[in-house]
């Protein structure tokens, strides 16, 4: 592989998060190296996603820090979290249903875009130069994802497997440095999950996009990730390379139960 | 019961056959006062495309709107001074809306943000009456140079009459509208306004500021209601009594679907050309009277036939 993993980017510490008496993490602590592929793992209600959540400014934890890029922000709103470099896609697909695949690719280039309000009203000179600029950018990623066919296709009538890419899409279209995949393959044939797997293996190495994944199929995880970390009941059980992870007593009672 | 069905399929026609000039006037008319509806109608568009709420408040943004431009050219303010006054008014509310009732009921159900606007709405009314009485006031259509006086035009060797305010504020309507469909088809911002109108989860991952948009649309919702209250208030005066007239807006949206900017046009003046057609060639059978319901009548058969309007999004549901 081209790409080299750094020093971490993004470093979650003890963070605390309960919406009244349930608790959906407990001082968990976890890093994320630049330019890795890092997966979270648990069965249901683990609280990976809300851990996902956290990181993208949708949870604000009760206690405990994340910093990102080495500066500690406490509290930040999603459309922050974006600005700093941060996309996501989501568990249960979160498309604008009524916008074309372009369109919805093109909402992810909304924060490079730096033309003014009356300009764009009359769409008249910079505002007219950086919409073709940025249509280029778009058209990049879709020959990428191989979506060149449902360009002009309402998002809302495409079948799931083209949804969850074109979701995807939305997220490279941001240029993010952290990438975070919430579940990106569930619900998928064997097709199109090779396809999906292709894709974020594909924008590691040649972007170079740190990349956070959710996943339930463990074949998929330990293929793609370099390190995995494991939840349970809102706490982090385990850490590791997907071999020590594998052999780990605790992951293994987690996922087939224990006799107590 | 021959007399009544020539009067309802054969006479009307035969009046429209013989005298030409008054069925263009009746026309003419009728696509006046369409454009105006139009206009109030493109206000509940534009904030219904963005935020999904229906804003009750349109019809007296109309009146506040025009009710400050007026109050402050009273208090000596130079007429174009006052418009450009109003404007930063109109401004300042979109960002209080935002502040006071969107941002603490967000992800609230669209009923309680559509009662709210309800609030929104006697607030308004209170306010205005406070600062500026519960008077009618003239619009200063001289101040603002708008044209007056009317053109005589001959048609079929009748003649037609046209006000020249009315061809003003058609003209207006054309240049808000075609503005605004550049703006939400081709634009980041138009993109922003439909992918929160979409899903607020989505818009915020990527990026996107819910409040500045919420601002923006309220505000150009606002620009509207301030255009809509000169032009009626050039025709008519400016008082409380036209709020009643944002209810016309009720069957324009219907016709057009609520997000449907070219539609909320079309709507209008349909609604506009069929009430003054009913009034002038129909009206007479049933004693007239016909103008203040024939919309909502149209809307009906609508909602029958069409219920997401002319050019509304089809609303499928997946099962």
């Amino acid at each position: 592989m081209g790409r080299t993993v750094g020093g971490p980017i993004l470093e979650v510490e003890g963070i605390s998060l309960s919406f009244g008496g349930v608790v959906a993490l407990q001082a968990v602590s976890f890093d994320v190296r630049e330019h890795e592929i890092r997966a979270i793992i648990g069965p249901n209600g683990a609280g990976k996603s809300s851990l996902l959540n956290v990181i993208n400014g949708f949870y604000h934890p009760q206690q405990g820090s994340v910093s990102f890029k080495g500066a500690k922000r406490r509290n930040v709103d999603p459309h922050e979290a974006a600005l700093q470099g941060i996309a996501r896609t989501f568990q249960n697909i979160a498309l604008f249903r009524g916008m074309t695949a372009l369109d919805n690719l093109m909402t992810g280039r909304a924060l490079k875009m730096k033309s003014g309000f009356v300009q764009q009203a009359i769409y008249w000179g910079a505002a007219r130069r950086e919409e073709l600029e940025h249509r280029a950018r778009v058209e990049e990623i879709i020959d990428f994802l191989e979506i060149q066919h449902i360009r002009r296709t309402p998002v809302g009538r495409l079948p799931y497997g083209l949804q969850k890419r074109v979701e995807l899409g939305r997220a490279l279209a941001m240029e993010p440095e952290l990438l975070l995949l919430d579940e990106p393959m569930a619900g998928m044939n064997v097709e199109e999950k090779q396809d999906m797997c292709r894709f974020i293996l594909e924008v590691n190495d040649q972007l170079g996009t740190t990349i956070v994944l959710i996943e339930h199929d463990m074949s998929v995880v330990m293929d793609l990730s370099d390190r995995v970390a494991v939840l349970d009941y809102g706490r982090k059980i385990a850490d590791g390379t997907p071999g020590e992870v594998r052999d780990d007593q605790a992951v293994v009672d987690a996922y087939l139960g224990v006799a107590h | 019961m021959t007399h009544l069905l020539y009067g309802i399929f054969i006479d009307p026609f035969v009046q429209m056959g013989t005298a030409p000039d008054l069925l263009v006037q009746t026309l003419w008319e009728g696509l006046a006062s369409g454009v105006l509806y139009s206009l109030i109608a493109l206000g509940f568009v534009l904030i219904f495309k963005a935020s999904g709420v229906f804003n009750f408040a349109q019809g007296i943004m109309v009146v506040f709107s025009a009710l400050t431009l007026v109050g402050l050219n009273e208090h000596g303010v130079p007429a174009y001074l006052a418009l450009a006054l109003t404007i930063v008014v109109m401004l300042v509310l979109a960002i209080a809306v935002e502040r006071v009732i969107l941002r603490p009921l967000v992800n609230q159900p669209d009923i309680i943000l559509f009662m709210a606007t309800f609030g929104l709405t006697y607030f308004l009314i209170g306010l205005g009456e406070l600062i500026f009485g519960g008077d009618p006031k003239i619009m200063i259509s001289d101040q603002l140079r708008l044209p007056s006086g009317s053109y005589r035009i001959p048609v079929f060797g009748g003649y037609v009459q046209m006000q020249k305010i009315d061809i003003a504020a058609t003209i207006i309507a054309l240049l808000m509208v075609a503005t605004l469909a550049v703006l939400f088809n081709r634009t980041r911002i138009g993109r922003a306004l439909r992918a929160v109108a979409d899903s607020h989860k989505a818009a915020l991952s990527v990026g996107i500021s819910l409040e500045q948009i919420w601002v923006i649309v309220w505000f150009a919702a606002g620009v509207v209601a301030l255009a809509t209250g000169i032009m009626w208030g050039a025709r008519s005066n400016v008082s409380f009594a036209l709020e009643i007239i944002a209810l016309k807006a009720l069957p324009v949206l219907i016709l057009g679907g609520f997000t449907s900017i070219p539609g909320a046009i079309i709507g209008g003046i349909i609604i506009g050309v069929g009430e003054k057609f009913g009034e002038f060639y129909w009206g007479p059978l049933l004693g007239s009277g016909i103008e203040s319901w024939l919309a909502y009548v149209i809307a009906l058969v609508f909602l029958l036939f069409r219920p997401q309007g002319l050019f509304g999004e089809r609303i499928i549901e997946r099962l």
